[in-house]
């Protein structure tokens, strides 16, 4: 009995080597830097629990929301939408030539969700009542409260899509037969909970009117946070695809790079038609509120590099690539898409609230908000890399029929 | 009390080895407001919890508040003290409250705001009429419709129907999205208290207000009467009143009469509010109404919009299904040829 639950966990976990193999396979360069952000992550994280907010961020009662808020949660949940936006198209537009793309996806959208909340509890002051917002204490007219849930509502979504890879892998041939069929259901729901929090994170400083500055608050931030999550999710894809491709290529077998490309080009279109819808509605925006004079301030110019160079300039690059079929130049403009995403967050959260006090007052975070963030995320690529190195994730299970 | 927790914190901080770090840290703090920012274990607010729960029922429906002539106060800051001891916040001797108004360097020189140690500060201004000072004091102003209620994801804020909004710490995640919402930046946090941090904030002497004839702490104390505690709508009549009884002395204007929807605590100045550090573009329009909307087409779309969804994929996979079943019947070497062709 020892000895067969032994050759379980060699085979299973181990990747078939012996403890002592698997050790010495996994010393290498990309491992070490992994453990050394991993140390300095799980460090602050008892900072934070031992001295408390105080101590270990720049938080203060002026500035209650700082980078955790800003990054783990505004920035992650944005780019953790590869789930909705490849549910969305492969389950309910039927492009089913993406179908296995929806994998990775999923499981990324899963540890992304994951992660993002796990690090929100160290942001939150007392974390061990979040069960409250479950079943204790209901807010109905926060937008938070919305989100929260929808958030519990999503991860167990993105579980059940993932639980077909899980049961392939334990090979369990019935309960993976019961959450395939499920699956399509979880899609479908995921697509309208996704949509809706995605949404609502832009929804939660429709309350900041005289916080947030003009060119940046706007009764359609709600608008403009769900089709950015869109084209933040399909560059997700495209960014993801592209690394996960080259190293998990052993994974592959009769890997077709001219379908590859075509591919990741048609997905490139899809995040251009999203970017131009986006600021195209960004352009109304500052019309409808009449607020070209704020465009010639310091502020002003750093909304244009955000609009312009990271909106604008990724829409007619994905364009031109699509034309000149260039799927490289695609995968260059995800990234830069990505990045794009991640600065409107950050603009909003940090740098263009409480816009108008002086720059000496204004927040910015300290090594140890950085370090807990980066400590999350690398816990997040070792848990995908763990994964997908066992799962049916990159591949379908041989064994197994596609469930599409 | 601010200072033994300072101690407390560099001596554990520096027993963790670190140092470097926590002087670092120390300094920040400093930087970010007064010693009262490291206060922690406040009892006001559960106080006024407890005491909601068991007489909010008995209450008489009027809305009461406070009347602030900024035009009166002498920069005193006795309001400040009594306001600390009655809610059991840390607290100095009130001759040093006193003594800042004459003192060539003093806490007026900087704007102030409230933190987790104090629940009401008295700022400095200097008029643009005749350059003379003008002590505005500032705390919760107890909104008709809150900001902070409505932002509140556990529900964890009150409106009592006596006018003030209480604080319930029982329910409180820490979340700090209340501090976002409020436009006037009242709740502050307990951000030195690792495992049991709480909001903070005025309770407007919930405490006080419900006994008979009581009125709150800072009201009570305050020598130049400057403030006039009573019904709301008594206090806007006598406000309107003073305006035009003494032509020229205020702004036609009652700071907090329509701001965000209608406030308890009212205002009166010589000179424009925005002078006197108050906040004149936060609108007549409820913070909570920003966000209703929004609220509504996402429940709406989730409950009325979701169907056509949930039928239309189903029609999508009834149909794959009877396809995939025919494929089956007639060529499986279509089947696995479209297969090859997906990787």
């Amino acid at each position: 009995m020892a000895k067969s639950t032994n050759t379980w966990f060699r085979e299973k976990i181990l990747l078939g080597m012996t403890p002592r193999d698997y050790i010495i396979s996994n010393v290498n360069v990309p491992n070490l830097i992994a453990a050394v952000f991993l140390s300095a992550g799980v460090g602050v994280m008892i900072y934070r629990l031992l001295f408390g907010l105080g101590p270990s961020t720049n938080l203060s009662d002026n500035y209650p929301w700082g980078f955790w808020i800003g990054f783990d949660i505004l920035v992650g949940i944005a780019l953790a939408a590869p789930g909705l936006a490849l549910g969305t198209a492969v389950h309910l537009f039927g492009m089913k030539d993406y179908h296995h793309f929806v994998r990775p996806a999923i499981l990324s959208s899963l540890l992304g969700y994951v992660f993002a909340v796990f690090a929100l509890l160290f942001d939150l002051g007392r974390y061990y009542r979040i069960p409250y917002l479950i079943g204790y204490s209901w807010g109905f007219a926060s937008i938070l409260f919305l989100i929260g849930w929808h958030f519990f509502l999503y991860i167990n979504i993105c579980l059940i899509e993932w639980a077909p890879a899980l049961f392939e892998w334990l090979n369990l041939r019935k309960l993976r037969e019961f959450f395939t069929k499920m699956a399509i259901w979880a899609t479908i729901f995921g697509v309208i909970i996704a949509g809706g929090h995605q949404s609502a994170l832009g929804g939660l400083y429709l309350v900041v009117p005289g916080k947030l500055h003009p060119l940046w608050y706007s009764t359609l931030l709600p608008v403009f946070f769900l089709l950015s999550a869109i084209f933040a999710g399909i560059s997700m894809v495209i960014f993801e695809s592209t690394i996960s491709h080259r190293v998990f290529k052993r994974q592959l077998k009769n890997f077709d790079q001219a379908q590859f490309d075509r591919r990741t080009i048609g997905l490139g279109k899809a995040a251009a038609s999203a970017l131009f819808v986006y600021f195209i509605l960004k352009f109304f925006d500052i019309a409808h509120y009449n607020n070209w004079s704020y465009l010639n301030t310091p502020y002003g110019y750093w909304y244009l590099v955000e609009i312009l160079g990271f909106v604008l300039f990724p829409a007619l690059l994905f364009t031109h690539a699509a034309i000149r079929h260039k799927p490289n130049l695609v995968r260059w403009t995800g990234f830069l898409t990505a990045l794009g995403v991640i600065l409107n967050r950050l603009n909003v959260s940090i740098i263009a609230y409480n816009w108008y006090i002086p720059i000496s007052q204004k927040y910015y975070p300290i090594w140890m908000e950085f370090a807990l963030s980066l400590g999350v995320v690398t816990m997040l690529v070792l848990f995908y890399r763990f994964i997908v190195n066992r799962m049916a994730i990159m591949y379908e299970h041989p064994e197994y029929e596609s469930a599409h | 009390m601010p200072i033994s927790r300072r101690e407390f914190l560099k001596r554990t901080v520096t027993i963790a080895g670190t140092s470097l770090l926590g002087s670092s840290t120390i300094a920040h703090a400093y930087q970010k407001g007064g010693p009262s920012i490291f206060s922690t274990g406040n009892t006001a607010n559960e106080g006024n919890w407890k005491l909601y729960e068991k007489i909010e029922a008995t209450l008489p429906e009027d809305r009461y508040g406070v009347l602030v002539d900024t035009t009166r106060c002498i920069g005193c800051r006795r309001c400040e003290w009594a306001c600390n001891e009655w809610n059991k916040n840390p607290n100095r001797p009130i001759k040093e409250f006193e003594a800042s108004v004459h003192q060539e360097k003093s806490v007026f020189d900087a704007v102030r705001r409230m933190h987790a140690g104090n629940f009401t500060v008295v700022n400095r201004f200097y008029s643009s009429r005749d350059g003379k000072p003008i002590y505005v004091k500032r705390q919760c102003m107890h909104c008709e419709n809150p900001a902070c209620l409505a932002s509140c994801f556990v529900d964890a804020y009150r409106k009592s129907t006596a006018g003030p909004v209480l604080h319930l710490p029982h329910v409180c995640i820490g979340c700090r999205y209340c501090m976002l919402a409020c436009p006037f930046d009242v709740p502050a946090y307990e951000y030195y208290e690792p495992l049991n941090p709480q909001i903070t904030k005025c309770t407007l002497c919930y405490d006080r207000i419900t006994r008979e004839g009581g009125v709150p702490a800072c009201v009570e104390i305050c020598p130049a009467e400057v403030m006039r505690f009573g019904k709301i709508s008594e206090l806007i009549k006598l406000a309107h009143e003073r305006i035009t009884k003494n032509p020229g002395k205020y702004v036609d204007h009652i700071y907090g009469e329509h701001e965000v929807g209608g406030t308890s605590w009212l205002y009166l100045s010589s000179v424009p509010f925005d002078e006197i550090g108050m906040r004149t573009d936060i609108g007549k329009t409820p913070i909570p109404n920003m966000s209703k909307g929004f609220l509504f087409g996402v429940k709406m779309f989730e409950i009325v919009g979701a169907w056509p969804l949930v039928f239309g994929a189903y029609y999508a996979i009834s149909k794959a299904r009877k396809k995939h079943k025919s494929g089956h019947d007639t060529s499986p070497e279509e089947k696995g040829g479209s297969h090859g062709e997906k990787h």
